[in-house]
């Protein structure tokens, strides 16, 4: 099954908190270059499948599969991260006291980087290059020198997805990335993550359902720990059960 | 526009460029290298611009404070890591090289035995094994920084492995301090026990009751100084001392981003306690005197308000912290010896809750808002125009 050209392939998971279900047979496959946003309920394990694909939590059942053949359950998060997935907080976490450049620096792809060789490093012209294309994918070409700390909470956002491509991830999984957004900078958020669609895979955990229909191409739903849909826009929101799910818990489905 | 942002990248000091620091840096070593020593030798000792020797012996000792101080400053300022135990380490550079010293006393000792005083005193015949290698200066120099080094490297190796961070990391540290007061304390470790390493008479020869020995020490200690800030003010502008400053704003972040933060942390630890080892090797034949009561937990917390007082993670504010400090509690405990504490204490809470950044953000402050009024100024005439 796990031959035919998924980026993440998870079959059968399932993450048992204290007799809580949080993953209850999970089956979710996303396909190379493809940007695929979940959405669900509060505690419908959203976060929890991202934690799993990171290797922060660990799944009493199931195979989660990396790229070709790569089994991901049992390695670290680091070790994760170095084959070749980026993980993007629900919270801003970058550097408040370094540059917007310096964030971007340290978080570039290097073949080592253990202490001596980052005390007597310096940058290439090709890996300034890259920063600065990053730069200006993210929208931040004009901040380079500033502290990271005195950027709005949106364009702090952005600066930890560049931080994320910079390490060259093959998947790259973002959590909620609009909460607290304007209604402008979720815009630019939905057309930054298109243009990193087309060299990346990419999963997006969302609530808003404007963003959602901004973004998506397809859309699994997830409810008590198991897809109970999956498919466009359209089809989701037509969908009996998911209507079913989300009128009478949210107060605008856009349904 | 990839110009632009690589001189952005390189200017990315925000307060204090380096231009400043620079120019502050030879303002520095030309007042303390070259005019102190003057002030002290060349007018006549009435003048009122003669600077006694012990005044410049005392500056010594506060330069020897400011070089642990930059070690500090590194692990607790930059990286976050407050180590509550830099005493030890000063501690151990200092008894490597007051071991030295006692040996060289010879049979000048009190009691004319080749053996130190306090040994004959607890009627040991022979001199420890451990004391031998202290009879050779080189072993006591480079015992001086590598055994804290080496100390440091191990405690630092199972702490930062075990993840012990924060106020845990503090505590461990500050109970080592404890240790170490006790194990420097006992007669049986035959370090001197309570009154610790004195009565020191020479140093490859040369006599330290001579003025010009003490200031000799003193030049020693300036260049030491100037050697530590360089080699600090290297470790923090390179790509490392930005991985440290990002250890402190989101550990997390800089593991998700490739770097092994405990590395890191070990170090600087290690460069930290090879610094106030170097400082202990150089305030001992200044001052004359090593006891455990210089090392314990109460000095190392007096060190990390040095720190707190000068203005974290700027290296230059750790210099001066250590020496306005150490300068208040000489002038102070002259008139009031009593209330020293209380306002050391004080000292430390005002900075923590008014200025945390200590003297260098006041600076730093005053001289925006000269520049603001600068700027303002010349509008206004632009305005009039």
């Amino acid at each position: 099954m796990s031959d035919h050209g998924s980026i993440i392939y998870l079959e059968g998971v399932v993450v048992d908190y204290d007799g809580f279900k949080a993953l209850n047979n999970l089956n979710f496959i996303v396909n190379y270059n493809e940007l695929r946003v979940v959405i669900g309920p509060n505690g419908a394990g959203k976060t929890t499948l991202l934690d799993v694909i990171c290797g922060k939590t660990r799944p009493v059942a199931g195979r989660v599969i990396f790229g070709k053949d790569q089994e991901l359950i049992g390695k670290r998060e680091d070790e994760i991260v170095k084959l070749g997935i980026g993980r993007k907080f629900q919270a801003p976490s970058i550097y408040a006291n370094l540059t917007v450049w310096d964030n971007l620096d340290l978080s570039l792809k290097r073949p080592s980087k253990g202490v001596f060789s980052t005390l007597l490093g310096t940058s290439t012209a090709e890996e300034r290059k890259k920063i600065t294309e990053t730069l200006v994918t993210i929208g931040l070409g004009d901040y380079a020198g500033m502290r990271a700390g005195s950027l709005s909470h949106g364009q702090k956002q952005w600066l930890e997805i560049g931080m994320v491509i910079l390490q060259d991830p093959s998947l790259l999984l973002v959590d909620e990335p609009v909460a607290g957004m304007t209604d402008k900078e979720t815009e630019q958020t939905g057309r930054l993550l298109q243009s990193l669609a087309e060299k990346h895979a990419i999963v997006v955990i969302e609530h808003d359902m404007e963003f959602v229909r901004q973004i998506a191409r397809i859309v699994t739903v997830l409810h008590e720990g198991t897809v109970i849909c999956e498919g466009t826009v359209e089809k989701v929101q037509s969908d009996a059960r998911v209507r079913e799910i989300y009128l009478g818990r949210q107060k605008v489905t856009h349904g | 526009m990839i110009r632009s942002l690589n001189m952005l990248s390189h200017n990315h000091i925000p307060s204090a460029s380096r231009a400043d620091v620079g120019l502050a840096f030879w303002i520095a070593g030309f007042v303390l290298l070259i005019l102190m020593p003057l002030l002290n030798v060349m007018p006549a000792e009435d003048s009122w611009i003669h600077l006694s020797d012990f005044s410049l012996n005392r500056f010594g000792k506060f330069l020897a404070f400011a070089i642990l101080a930059l070690g500090l400053d590194l692990i607790w300022g930059y990286t976050g890591v407050l180590s509550l135990g830099q005493g030890v380490f000063f501690g151990l550079g200092a008894y490597c090289m007051g071991m030295h010293l006692m040996l060289t006393i010879g049979n000048e000792s009190v009691y004319g035995s080749e053996l130190p005083d306090f040994m004959v005193w607890n009627q040991v015949k022979a001199l420890p094994l451990f004391w031998k290698p202290f009879y050779s200066f080189p072993v006591a120099i480079l015992g001086a920084i590598l055994v804290p080094t080496a100390f440091a490297l191990v405690f630092g190796f199972l702490a930062f492995r075990s993840r012990i961070r924060g106020v845990y990391f503090a505590i461990i540290t500050q109970a080592l301090a404890l240790v170490a007061w006790l194990v420097f304390n006992r007669n049986e470790t035959n370090l001197g026990g309570t009154n610790g390493l004195t009565d020191f008479k020479q140093l490859l020869g040369f006599r330290l009751s001579d003025p010009g020995t003490q200031r000799a020490l003193y030049v020693l200690t300036v260049l030491c100084l100037g050697g530590a800030y360089l080699l600090c003010l290297w470790i923090t502008r390179s790509r490392a001392g930005r991985v440290l400053i990002a250890v402190r704003d989101s550990e997390p972040r800089v593991v998700f981003s490739g770097y092994t933060p405990a590395n890191y942390k070990l170090f600087v630890f290690v460069v930290a306690a090879a610094l106030a080892g170097l400082a202990g090797m150089l305030y001992v034949p200044q001052v004359g005197i090593i006891t455990p009561a210089q090392i314990g937990v109460l000095p190392s917390l007096e060190m990390v308000i040095w720190v707190a007082v000068g203005g974290r993670g700027t290296l230059a504010g750790a210099v001066l912290g250590a020496v306005s400090v150490n300068l208040g509690r000489s002038l102070l405990t002259n008139y009031f010896p009593e209330l020293w504490p209380f306002i050391l204490g004080g000292l430390f809470v005002v900075v923590v809750l008014l200025f945390p950044d200590g003297l260098v953000g006041i600076m730093r402050h005053l001289k925006e808002r000269i520049q603001n009024m600068r700027v303002t100024a010349l509008s206004a005439e632009e305005g009039l125009r």
